[in-house]
């Protein structure tokens, strides 16, 4: 899958609760919940965000708890792809259970600024800062992950795999 | 080659008789839990794999976080639970009236076992690693999937070694413990993996002290947190499991990513600033900082114990007339034992208001709200931007005895700063 869009540039240590605030949480429904996405963070972003954009953050993006809405929120903003420097566990699991790409690129996420234009191959884990002209791999995920994020998500693995 | 408790909880539960770490693997799991914010789409994802509950005894229900129902959407939520364990004979449901916080409950219940999986949609999950469980926090769709299958996928994660030292002074205890690891190695220092505690220290640590650092290992991003099963943990055990259940060691010759030590002794009791854990300051080192508001409970300090704590601290005081207290019981045996001994008296005579059992204020839910600009002392677990309401607002968290002296002075304080 190719993916092209602007970027959303965010820090270190983007929790769950300025992902979408617990305030929400009394509703699952993805269109409710990208009306608050990073609401607490950027105030702009859920008015201003266009579909196919992409977020690029620092370290340990999603920290905290457990909620699915985190990634849900994003993925129903517009948002078609995160890449990060690392992901916090809970919530990679997460985006890949829903079908949210993620990209974990390390420290070379310092080489995109706010509003760089982005194409990311997501099954090949290859980033390519068009602004800039730099070209970025992440590691290649183990073939069972590939599958998951092929099936576009955990229910459809789990359905395809059932005897 | 040697394995570590986690390795070898993984390997049993995956039919291997090895694992290494990086190794994906598929594990049976002896409890699916789940919450009522997490609940309906973990039940929207159930239905859609078309296959009955795996087991009834096994997938447990708690509706904690916005109950009683804050505002009806809410209610709905707790609606489709309540249906879901009737039409599914789910045996595991606390009912309001009936229930807890969930981490608080579940050890309490005898529903965790050393050895065993547990997989929870709910970040605290890893609480049950104090009595020797691999438990870990995972989303909504994980949980729907596993209570149609009874199997989750896991990465073996590598594990840090904790080793325990000496035993702790006066007033100081496990979120001492906790939030003095995470200062120390930072709230990603553990991201993917377990955080095995050992050493002579263990002893010394009561389970309440266990469970509250079991419970925030996710806050230095670990998978879990585990503790090895001694004389402490069987004795807690007792009577309260039912269920036939396997202590697990690791091998001597067990390989760790790194070691890190604390001497217990040597720690005193800590504040994590906002917004983060890793924020950590001794008490005694900070500047004056005036509060507002203190919450004592939840599912990190929402024990007897902790209830004890504070309640010897307030006895005899009342609290500041700038600060409001809420406190929490975490289950409500906690709440019908802390009656029986007086605390609950205690803590309304000093002026705190006394809440059934709910997440409710730790996660910015309900019962105890801030406003922009206020300051909260909370022996919660998470001090992120607007956890605990206006996105202004801010999170001290601490311990319970700090939380109480903190209430009693209006600012944040040292226990002996208030008792002998």
């Amino acid at each position: 899958m190719i993916i092209s869009g602007k970027s959303w540039r965010y820090g270190d240590n983007i929790d769950t609760d300025v992902i979408i605030p617990a305030r929400y949480l009394n509703t699952s429904e993805p269109a409710e919940l990208a009306k608050h996405c990073m609401e607490d963070i950027d105030p702009a972003f859920s008015g201003a965000v266009q579909a196919g954009e992409i977020i690029v953050a620092g370290r340990n993006f999603g920290c905290g708890s457990s909620r699915e809405h985190a990634p849900v929120a994003i993925k129903a903003a517009g948002i078609s792809c995160v890449i990060a420097d690392s992901f916090a566990r809970i919530f990679y699991r997460n985006a890949l259970n829903i079908g949210l790409p993620l990209i974990e690129l390390g420290e070379s996420v310092n080489r995109f600024k706010q509003g760089d234009d982005i194409i990311v191959d997501a099954a090949a884990g290859k980033v390519k800062n068009v602004t800039t002209g730099e070209v970025f791999q992440a590691p290649s995920l183990p073939p069972f992950i590939q599958k998951i994020a092929q099936a576009g998500g955990l229910i459809n693995f789990v359905k395809g795999t059932q005897v | 080659m040697g394995m570590t408790m986690t390795e070898k909880i993984m390997a049993g539960h995956a039919g291997l008789s090895a694992v290494t770490p990086g190794q994906l693997i598929e594990c049976n799991v002896d409890a699916v839990l789940a919450n009522d914010i997490t609940f309906p789409p973990a039940a929207k994802e159930f239905v859609k794999i078309g296959k009955p509950v795996f087991n009834v005894d096994k997938v447990i229900l708690v509706p904690d976080h916005f109950t009683p129902n804050k505002d009806i959407k809410s209610a709905e939520m707790a609606k489709i639970m309540r249906e879901f364990v009737k039409e599914h004979n789910i045996t595991n449901y606390f009912e309001v009236g009936r229930m807890g916080i969930e981490h608080v409950l579940l050890p309490e219940q005898g529903l965790v076992a050393p050895g065993e999986i547990i997989i929870g949609a709910d970040s605290h999950t890893c609480t049950y690693g104090a009595v020797g469980a691999f438990a870990t926090g995972v989303g909504s769709t994980d949980a729907g999937a596993a209570m149609a299958t009874g199997k989750a996928w896991f990465k073996v994660p590598s594990s840090i070694k904790v080793e325990l030292a000496g035993e702790l002074p006066r007033w100081v205890t496990g979120k001492d413990v906790i939030l003095t690891l995470i200062g120390k190695i930072g709230v990603d220092g553990a991201r993917y993996q377990s955080l095995e505690f050992c050493g002579a220290g263990v002893a010394s640590l009561t389970m309440a002290d266990r469970l509250t650092i079991a419970n925030m290992a996710i806050e230095a991003g670990a998978k879990n947190g585990i503790f090895p099963v001694d004389t402490v943990a069987l004795n807690y055990l007792e009577n309260r499991v039912k269920k036939a259940y396997q202590p697990i060691m690791a091998d001597a010759d067990a390989t760790y990513e790194r070691t890190v030590k604390i001497d217990l002794s040597q720690l005193q009791p800590v504040v994590a600033f906002p917004h983060l854990p890793e924020n950590v300051h001794a008490v005694s080192d900070i500047e004056e900082i005036t509060i507002n508001q203190v919450v004592i409970g939840s599912c990190t300090n929402g024990r007897l114990e902790d209830l004890a704590q504070a309640a010897e601290i307030f006895k005899g005081h009342s609290v500041h007339p700038d600060v409001r207290v809420i406190v929490i019981p975490g289950s409500q045996q906690v709440y019908l034992d802390a009656m029986k001994q007086g605390y609950i008296e205690t803590f309304i005579k000093a002026g705190a208001v006394v809440s059934t059992p709910t997440c409710g204020p730790c996660l910015g839910g309900y019962m105890g709200i801030l406003a922009a600009g206020e300051r909260a002392v909370s022996t919660t677990n998470r001090n992120f931007r607007g956890r605990m309401g206006h996105v202004d607002s801010e999170v001290y968290l601490v311990g319970p005895a700090v939380a109480a002296a903190s209430a009693i002075l209006g600012k944040i304080s040292a226990p002996g700063e208030v008792v002998a």
